[in-house]
């Protein structure tokens, strides 16, 4: 293995290392170290809160809306052109403005992030509900269940794939761009990246690598929720 | 109050600047609290040019080069089912990783610059490309397939004459997501040195300068929206029996 690597990139992986675990003199702090472990800890905590933050006031705009316009079948091509023109929302820019226009902070940033998890949230919600079976819908329908029964008991169960597709893509987009929450006075591991004359090339290769770990992170954890959401009858079909 | 980057940008730094001006007659740039400035926005808006098409050489060359190995990775699945799960993951860990950490995790290997960028945009788009063409070729109805089998169609001919035409809304619409995604994400592109609309909002006229960011932001905004319309276009001209079968 250590023979295809190129020895100076070795070298970056182990000083990367090296900054994470233990805290390192920085040219510019006037002899207060920088990185180490509690600064990892505390940076991951900052971008995790934010993270949840931000998808909540997402789930709590976006779901309500996808899921009506879903059991109601209505305004399918705009639900669904709102998801694509979404990813069309340029991340720098949207921080960048958020700060400047409202202000720094934990929730600011929260906000700023929560617009762009609502859209595929929003959307996926939509074509979830929209393409439940119908006669599976009218069977519930002819046995009783009011309107709010057939979407808790049996659209949503049969949606939840869907439903959770949207909320992984939303939680990937939203910790990818905490990751440049620092511009807008918010510190998360971003900082390490952002930072380079703070923190030096390691702590930026460090940060990099704590990014891409907690965001693989969130998505296996999320993938797990999905199994246990799916009802069981739904199983062997998904992936 | 007044930030020297915000002087910077009026042009007239210097102890005149200071003498001449007093708060009433500052330009519309140099104060915090104007939200748009159109006779600065008039001025430089010609320097947002070369960025723009930066932005779209990027975005062009990272969605070509996506396509061309999500297409082949798709064609491949498509011929051998046990390839699925393995390109089903590696698409998904590229995608996961966001691109700026992947901008920064490509640094020690290939350096900052254009390339950079350009291999972690093209890495994302790669599984919605990958997915969508997967689904479109698996969308296509047996019984069409059987039908080519039974005018004695080989393997090849089916894919590149039945398959493929019919999935053709699928993948478009994949390359389509991939598109708009990555004109927004290419805002990042800045930060591995690659260029971009991102240039002048993170280092060129300042992140705390709300108009510059409406330009820059704006200008993404409409690339995004315009790169998706053309592909829906696209997708409508190549796909003329689409539009009968729908009146």
């Amino acid at each position: 293995m250590s023979a295809l690597l190129p020895q100076p990139l070795l070298a970056s992986i182990e000083g990367a290392f090296e900054f994470i675990f233990t805290p390192q003199y920085s040219n510019v702090t006037g002899g207060k170290k920088v990185g180490g472990i509690d600064q990892v800890i505390e940076l991951t905590i900052n971008q995790l809160e934010v993270t949840v933050y931000a998808l909540a006031i997402a789930l709590v705009v976006a779901l309500p809306i996808g899921l009506y316009l879903g059991h109601r079948h209505r305004f399918e091509a705009l639900a669904i052109a709102f998801g694509t023109a979404g990813r069309g929302i340029p991340e720098l820019a949207l921080i960048a403005f958020m700060a400047a226009a409202i202000g720094v902070g934990l929730l600011n940033v929260a906000i700023a992030l929560a617009v762009l998890g609502i859209p595929p949230i929003l959307t996926n919600a939509f074509v979830g509900i929209h393409q439940v079976d119908r006669s599976a819908v009218d069977a519930a329908r002819g046995m009783g269940m009011t309107e709010s029964e057939i979407l808790r008991k049996v659209e949503i169960p049969l949606a939840i794939p869907t439903l959770m597709s949207g909320i992984r893509g939303a939680t990937i987009a939203i910790v990818a761009t905490a990751t440049i929450a620092p511009l807008a006075g918010y510190l998360t591991l971003g900082d390490f990246i952002i930072n380079e004359n703070v923190y030096g090339e390691n702590g930026v290769l460090a940060g990099a690598i704590l990014v891409a770990l907690l965001a693989l992170a969130l998505e296996l954890v999320l993938a797990g929720v999905q199994r246990l959401l799916t009802s069981p009858g739904l199983k062997p079909r998904t992936e | 109050m007044i930030d020297p980057l915000r002087i910077a940008a009026v042009g007239e730094v210097g102890c005149v600047f200071f003498k001449q001006r007093t708060t009433e007659t500052l330009p519309c740039q140099a104060l915090d609290e104007n939200f748009f400035c159109w006779d600065w926005a008039k001025s430089h808006i010609d320097e947002y040019m070369p960025r723009t098409l930066q932005h779209v050489e990027l975005v062009v060359i990272s969605v070509v080069v996506g396509f061309v190995i999500a297409f082949a990775l798709a064609l491949l699945a498509h011929r051998r089912n046990w390839l699925r799960p393995p390109f089903l993951l590696g698409t998904g860990v590229l995608y996961t990783i966001p691109s700026i950490a992947f901008f920064f995790l490509l640094l020690p290997l290939t350096g900052r610059g254009r390339d950079t960028a350009i291999i972690a945009l093209s890495a994302y788009t790669l599984q919605i490309i990958y997915r969508n063409t997967i689904i479109g070729l698996d969308n296509v109805p047996s019984a069409t397939k059987e039908a080519a089998r039974g005018m004695g169609m080989t393997d090849r001919q089916i894919l590149w004459k039945v398959e493929l035409p019919l999935a053709t809304p699928e993948i478009i619409a994949g390359v389509q997501i991939a598109t708009v995604s990555t004109v927004a994400l290419a805002t990042l592109a800045t930060f591995a040195g690659g260029g971009g609309l991102g240039e002048p909002i993170f280092r060129e006229f300042g992140i705390g300068f709300k108009t510059n960011i409406i330009i820059a932001g704006g200008l993404a905004v409409l690339l995004a929206i315009a790169s998706g319309l053309l592909l829906l276009w696209l997708q409508r001209l190549i796909t003329p029996w689409r539009r009968a079968a729908a009146t």
